[in-house]
């Protein structure tokens, strides 16, 4: 890091930087889909915090950021939110569906309870 | 080591802990709750790179909302054991490889940055009087920018509609449910005196987010927390999905928008141009309807939908 000025910012940018990386390994990794939601929003707290870094370098006109990237984090929090609130609710619903037809992960070898014949749908839920 | 240095110090190596700590840990339940106090830690860190905007939003939808939200799911980490494969050793240090070579290639450019670092803030600084705000935030997020904040919010409520869409047939218009069988008793005091006080922060954060740090996503989010409040304690029950005055509720701060973007095009020559000497108040307008809109919105996608056996 010789020949580079390193200051706050730079600090946080590496916090950043370090954020994604973890995040990536517990997405790719962790088989539970919840924990990935988790590591996703991980990813995406590392590349906002960079992008913040960036707004912090380019302070002028007596801002203490760039306020342009500023909001446009806002808007990615916001918007992280929602995917998140989606993605939550469609674990929900598919692992109520894998229940409903048969023991959670079994769902496939198990044909749906009172169902009329539809041995797809356990492969589909599960 | 001066005492700022050693503050930036200690917090980045506590967020950096609790984020592998939230990754290896077994318990789901610890893992929410670490991302949580990482959300937290985070908001700091956004004070600490002047940008006291972002932390208010990280510290109330971040960490604060999206913790709740993984908290309503948490039990269902057990479900799905076809998912639980663990993968072989050979394969983990090869993502441990390629996710180290991405924030080796993120840090360093960090460590390496341009020489001069681009920036729009002196455009920002030159047209703030010209829309009577004070915080160049909310300027680019109302005036500079609008149309994306004005796409933000839809996506919001498209989410909201994709949640919605999940509910299982028998249940559809029901009233999703959000109060526990037996409300403990420091849950209902806690509802009855924070909920008033809260209504008032909330409404405040948006009121000085035209000149101060704050705006409608941030007191939106606390207006939404004291409503789940309410319905957590049963004081209330969360309304049913096909109610009327929900709906009104929901898009009433887009289509505000949507009406002063168009009459844009006739007063101001462009769709979501402010005529000149009015660009405060028609502002402060979209923001109040947006603020119930949203607050209305984050509610409900923090209700999540009506589930199998509720009926309408």
């Amino acid at each position: 890091m010789t020949g580079a000025t390193f200051d706050t910012a730079t600090l946080y940018g590496l916090c950043g930087a370090a954020l994604v990386g973890i995040g990536l390994f517990g997405l790719v990794l962790d088989p539970k889909p919840i924990r990935k939601i988790l590591a996703f929003n991980l990813v995406g707290a590392g590349v906002f915090l960079v992008f913040g870094v960036i707004a912090r370098r380019g302070a002028a006109a007596g801002f203490g950021g760039d306020p342009v990237p500023q909001a446009l984090v806002i808007t990615g929090i916001v918007v992280a939110f929602s995917a998140t609130a989606l993605a939550v609710t469609l674990v929900q619903r598919l692992s109520s569906a894998a229940t409903d037809a048969g023991q959670p992960g079994q769902a496939a070898s198990v044909p749906p309870k009172g169902e009329t014949g539809t041995p797809g749908q356990g492969d589909a839920a599960s | 080591m001066t005492e700022t240095a050693f503050f930036d110090t200690l917090l980045v190596v506590t967020m950096i802990g609790l984020a592998i700590w939230m990754i290896v840990v077994r318990d789901v339940f610890a893992a929410i709750i670490g991302f949580m106090a990482f959300g937290l830690l985070l908001s700091l860190v956004w004070l600490r790179i002047e940008a006291p905007d972002v932390g208010l939003t990280e510290i109330a939808v971040g960490g604060g909302a999206t913790g709740v939200m993984l908290l309503r799911a948490r039990g269902l980490a057990s479900a799905g054991d076809a998912m639980n494969a663990v993968p072989s050793v050979p394969f983990r240090v090869l993502v441990g490889v390629l996710a180290g070579a991405v924030a080796l290639f993120l840090g360093a450019l960090v460590v390496f940055p341009p020489a001069v670092a681009p920036t729009l803030a002196p455009l920002a600084a030159e047209h703030l009087a010209s829309t009577g705000v004070g915080n160049p935030i909310t300027a680019v997020l109302m005036a500079y920018r609008a149309f994306d904040t004005f796409l933000e919010t839809v996506v919001v409520l498209l989410a909201l509609i994709g949640v919605w869409s999940l509910t299982p047939d028998g249940a559809w218009g029901a009233r999703p449910r959000v109060a526990s069988a037996d409300v403990p008793a420091p849950l209902l005091l806690l509802a009855q005196w924070l909920v008033p006080l809260g209504i008032v922060i909330g409404i405040y954060i948006t009121w000085v987010g035209a000149d101060e740090p704050g705006g409608k996503f941030q007191g939106a989010t606390i207006l939404a927390a004291m409503w789940m409040l309410v319905m957590m304690a049963g004081l209330r029950s969360a309304p049913a999905l096909s109610s009327r005055r929900l709906r009104i509720a929901l898009v009433v701060g887009p289509a505000i928008f949507i009406a002063i973007g168009v009459s844009g095009f006739h007063f101001a020559g462009a769709f979501l141009a402010y005529p000149d000497g009015l660009a405060k108040p028609l502002i402060l307008a979209i923001e109040a309807g947006l603020l119930i809109s949203i607050a209305a919105m984050l509610g409900m996608l923090l209700a999540g939908p009506p589930l199998e056996g509720d009926r309408p």
